[in-house]
């Protein structure tokens, strides 16, 4: 922009103020998350007595070796793993085509379809119906309801997409491939998804993050222990003070107390892992993803 | 309406299909009915999930009788509502409520916006780009681990900010088991979740301002400072005001699963709002007809909000949803 070149006193004043902000909320924010890390490694004694500030003290793995040997985690890791690809899965299945749709400037039906689903953005039944018409279709304490649900669509996800449709898909490449003998499908499958990644990877990670953090179904409709996803099994680690069950932790209550808070900063730290291993790849598509949805919102 | 409105043939630029013939509603369908196929998966997860619900509501009215199902059961007029107006929870589940969402809104609002402009004055590209990327991340936790975070971090015993606050002369005070600081520990923490996230929708409109304004706020000899009250303030006004109005919708509804997470027996007097009341009436005591009414005056509050702050928005700004 050209500020550097003129460069004087108050120019200066005024970045000092920016930078020492910044650095204040980069500090702020980041902080948290690197002392989990730290004081998942250290000596749990160190650490509640607040010695453990920059760097791992007394080095052990301990919370995580209780972590690996209590099956409830690996058995919440797998349904939600189950439950987030098969989820993402319908998500986009159901998302794509209907986002397609509407993006075509010819279909008749294309603004009362636009307002039939966000409708659903400012008015909904509530918990108490919603409840009732899944245990009607008998889909409490089974699988299906963490992939059926009003979140299947999600509205702001099909908007994003539908305007990416329309502002990436230029009219003649559909009127090039009419004229080629393509109908909607083929033109859908073979044309707009190959050429539509950037959206597709945005909104496929929305929905699998909802997904992997989705708490609420698991605590409305699952008494099943064994259907519980992983985020039920952190309730009960993290907040409830469930000590667990197996491991050396149940040896004696105040040896447990000892080990718990490394136990949580572990199980903070393996549940949130497969979230923050795929956000560097992604992370160039947020920007890209909200700008798109927020041309038209 | 699209359904007969002939001018927006023109600009639709159809190729092939003859436009000639006479649009009845089979003559578009027939056209139409890939496109109908396409979308007619989601239309009907829609009507099952989100509709029915809707219609649903009228529980709130009924006498829920298990084997009449959701829409079944006799009908009783507004008595649950009444019967919510009059019960001894009513004030406190309206003021909890509405002192959450509101200082949530306050606060939490124009944090992104104040990020935002601090993000925008960055010239160091690197550094720029690693703050981008810390601040965004903690959107990403699930509530459960934030919550968690929030446990291990503030306990007065063991957490490190919990020790701070001892320090800093606090004694008693618990943040986590405490009627005065429920809200600010739940305000802050939604705040450092979402601050970055939430700043990137602003960033967007800042990057799409045309920079033939900041040339001709340079040549009158604007400062920095008057660049972002004169150029950049008015530049992101529509973004804000679109936002507002969605939040504001919310007003009532807040987060109810941190909430229900952060609760405990010695913050319940502040931390007990409408939603975390009908999960308990509802899901846990199974009383379904009073659970519905109540979340309907909820729904109601909320979707009239939006109404107003969209009809006053309409009005002073000529911005609007719709």
């Amino acid at each position: 922009m050209g500020f550097l070149k003129t460069k004087n006193k108050s120019e200066l004043i005024f970045d000092i103020i920016i930078y020492t902000v910044c650095a204040l909320v980069f500090l702020v924010i980041a902080y948290p998350l690197y002392f989990v890390i730290i004081a998942s490694v250290s000596d749990s004694t160190l650490v509640s007595t607040g010695k453990v500030l920059l760097f791992p003290k007394g080095f052990s793995l301990f919370g995580y070796q209780e972590i690996f040997q209590d099956s409830r985690i690996w058995i919440g890791y797998r349904n939600t793993m189950i439950y987030a690809l098969g989820g993402t899965f319908v998500n986009l299945l159901f998302t794509l085509p209907a986002a397609y749709a509407l993006s075509r400037q010819e279909f008749r039906a294309r603004r009362p379809l636009m307002f039939f689903f966000v409708f659903t953005m400012f008015f909904n039944g509530g918990l108490i119906p919603t409840y009732l018409l899944m245990k009607d279709l008998s889909m409490i304490d089974t699988m299906w309801v963490f992939i059926f649900n009003p979140v299947t669509v999600n509205v702001f996800n099909l908007i994003i997409t539908r305007t990416f449709f329309e502002s990436t898909i230029p009219n003649e490449m559909y009127e090039a491939a009419i004229m080629d003998g393509c109908n909607h499908f083929k033109f859908f499958t073979k044309i707009v998804l190959p050429l539509s990644k950037a959206v597709i990877s945005v909104i496929g990670l929305y929905y699998l993050v909802w997904h992997w953090n989705d708490f609420f179904t698991g605590l409305i409709y699952i008494r099943d222990y064994s259907l519980q996803p992983l985020q039920i099994v952190l309730r009960d680690i993290l907040i409830s003070n469930q000590v667990f069950a197996e491991g050396a932790g149940s040896t004696g209550s105040g040896y447990a107390q000892r080990y718990a808070d490394q136990v949580k900063y572990g199980v903070i730290i393996v549940s949130t892992l497969p979230i923050l291993v795929v956000y560097p790849f992604l992370q160039k598509y947020f920007e890209k993803g909200v700008m798109i949805g927020s041309v038209k919102g | 309406m699209p359904f007969i409105n002939s001018q927006t043939n023109k600009a639709d630029n159809i190729p092939i299909i003859p436009l000639q013939k006479k649009k009845t509603i089979f003559n578009t369908f027939k056209r139409d009915y890939q496109l109908w196929l396409l979308i007619l998966p989601a239309i009907v997860c829609v009507i099952i999930f989100n509709y029915i619900p809707m219609y649903g509501i009228q529980l709130a009215f009924r006498e829920y009788d298990f084997t009449a199902g959701l829409t079944g059961g006799e009908w009783v007029g507004l008595k649950y509502f009444e019967q919510f107006i009059n019960s001894h929870m009513f004030i406190d589940l309206l003021k909890n409520t509405v002192v959450l969402s509101l200082t949530t809104i306050l606060i939490g609002f124009p944090a992104p916006i104040i990020l935002a402009l601090l993000i925008n004055q960055i010239r160091w590209k690197r550094g720029k780009k690693i703050l981008q990327t810390t601040v965004y991340l903690p959107h990403f936790i699930s509530i459960v681990v934030l919550v968690g975070l929030l446990n291990v971090l503030l306990s007065p015993n063991t957490g490190i900010l919990g020790l701070l606050v001892n320090k800093l002369g606090f004694e008693d005070l618990n943040l986590l088991a405490s009627t005065k600081s429920f809200v600010p520990v739940y305000v802050l923490s939604d705040v450092w979740q979402h601050v970055g996230w939430n700043s990137i929708i602003y960033l967007a409109a800042l990057s799409s301002v045309d920079p033939q304004l900041y040339d001709a706020a340079k040549i009158d000899g604007a400062n920095r400072w008057q660049i972002i009250r004169n150029v950049e303030i008015p530049a992101i006004i529509p973004t804000i005001i679109i936002l507002l109005i969605l939040n504001m919708g919310h007003i009532i509804s807040t987060g109810f699963e941190k909430i229900f997470l952060m609760q405990n027996s010695l913050n319940l007097p502040v931390s007990e709002v409408i939603e975390t009341y009908v999960y308990k009436i509802g899901i846990i005591s199974n009383q379904f007809s009073y659970a519905a009414a109540i979340g309907l005056f909820n729904t109601l509050i909320n979707f009239t909000l939006l109404l107003l702050m969209n009809y006053i928005a309409k009005r002073t700004s000529k911005i609007s949803l719709w």
